[in-house]
């Protein structure tokens, strides 16, 4: 098919779309008139059920774990599968030192300002990622955005440093087994629920003091391991990247001027 | 008049929603480079949070979480937050497999034009 007939088919699908899209809208409730029940039950019912406060991370790790277990592991096939299409290939061979890709593009150095800002932000990044990660029962956080801001840490000493401090600061084989420990930590802290006699992560821990850093259950303990695996994960996929443009160099390639 | 304004408020962020899907339907359509083509797709898979995010909202509602507003105070729907939260960081990681496909098929097929691929080979 060529451009102009599958733009035409685009143009004939999307009006039709539109038109019954805006159909549909008249049977909803209106923007702001949420019709409930379910969210105001949850509302209502998580912090005595659960003793959670953040009711999100409630619904997220216990009430929709079984459903958060899916996606998570949907993070962890496309990060395996990512460091699999970027692994070193046959006809590949590392190359060092690292270079960019253009050989003809030169990359200024970083700055001075850039470096010591960069590196004022690494630990308070850490303490904010831990400190998210592990009140995500609480306040607004969890897991999942924990995860992301630990792994941004990696990201922010290649940016004031080179890809040389990056790798000194992350580890491919470790990162992959925190990864799995990830995702079969929380796979398994649903199982231990059976040697208690109740269905699928069901929270069989006691739930502790409604606004304790310790409390809520296993609330608290998968939004741990799945900060773990998010980080984890996205820093699995950074080493895949970067080896990939920087490191891996096709035979056939030049390579310092020769062939 | 006022009616049809009034209407249309009532369903901005579902439009907004529609336009957001199609727009980056309509580039995944025309685009001419796989990262373009993935990136449009982000931008079909964001109209799914807006969409959400309006379904859930609550006239006045706070955000649900009961740290230091007492429970029983109006709040927005929860449920839909979590599924849009867990969406945004699993995308990213969808988004990023795209894009090491996207960078195999340029090594592979030599090329990042969705309609040079069209030959498989084995």
């Amino acid at each position: 098919m060529n451009h102009r007939a599958r733009t035409t088919l685009f143009i004939f699908g999307g009006l039709g779309f539109l038109c019954f899209y805006i159909w549909g809208l008249h049977g909803l409730p209106g923007f702001g008139h949420y019709p409930g029940p379910y969210g105001d039950i949850l509302n209502s019912l998580s912090v005595y059920q659960r003793h959670a406060t953040d009711v999100i991370t409630a619904v997220n790790f216990d009430y929709r774990g079984f459903d958060t277990l899916g996606e998570e592991f949907i993070l962890f096939t496309s990060v395996m599968g990512a460091n699999l299409l970027l692994r070193k290939q046959k006809d590949d061979r590392e190359e060092l030192p690292p270079r960019d890709e253009a050989a003809d593009r030169v990359v200024p150095p970083t700055s001075d300002a850039v470096r010591v800002t960069g590196l004022a932000l690494v630990l308070p990044i850490v303490v904010f990622g831990l400190y998210t990660i592990s009140h995500g029962q609480l306040t607004p956080g969890g897991g999942f955005q924990g995860g992301v801001i630990l792994a941004s840490m990696p990201l922010i000493i290649y940016l004031c440093g080179d890809y040389e401090a990056f790798e000194k600061v992350t580890s491919h084989v470790l990162s992959e087994i925190a990864e799995a420990i990830g995702a079969g930590g929380y796979a398994i802290t649903g199982l231990i629920a059976f040697a208690f006699g109740l269905p699928y992560l069901t929270n069989f821990i006691p739930l502790g003091e409604t606004g304790d850093v310790l409390s809520s259950g296993t609330i608290f303990v998968i939004s741990v391991l799945t900060g773990i695996e998010v980080a984890a994960g996205l820093v699995v996929l950074m080493i895949s990247f970067f080896r990939q443009a920087l490191v891996y160099r096709k035979s056939g390639e030049e390579s310092g001027g020769q062939q | 008049m006022t009616d049809l304004g009034g209407e249309l408020m009532r369903m901005l962020p579902f439009l907004v929603a529609a336009w957001l899907f199609v727009v980056g339907l309509y580039g995944i359509v025309t685009s001419r480079h796989l990262v373009h083509l993935i990136m449009c797709l982000v931008v079909v898979q964001t109209s799914t949070y807006l969409l959400l995010l309006g379904v859930g909202y609550k006239v006045g509602g706070a955000a649900p979480i009961f740290a230091d507003i007492p429970v029983g105070t109006p709040a927005v729907d929860p449920v839909t937050h979590a599924l849009m939260l867990t969406d945004i960081v699993v995308e990213a990681t969808v988004m990023a497999l795209l894009l090491a496909l996207a960078i195999q098929a340029e090594e592979r097929a030599g090329s990042v034009d969705p309609d040079q691929l069209r030959i498989m080979r084995g």
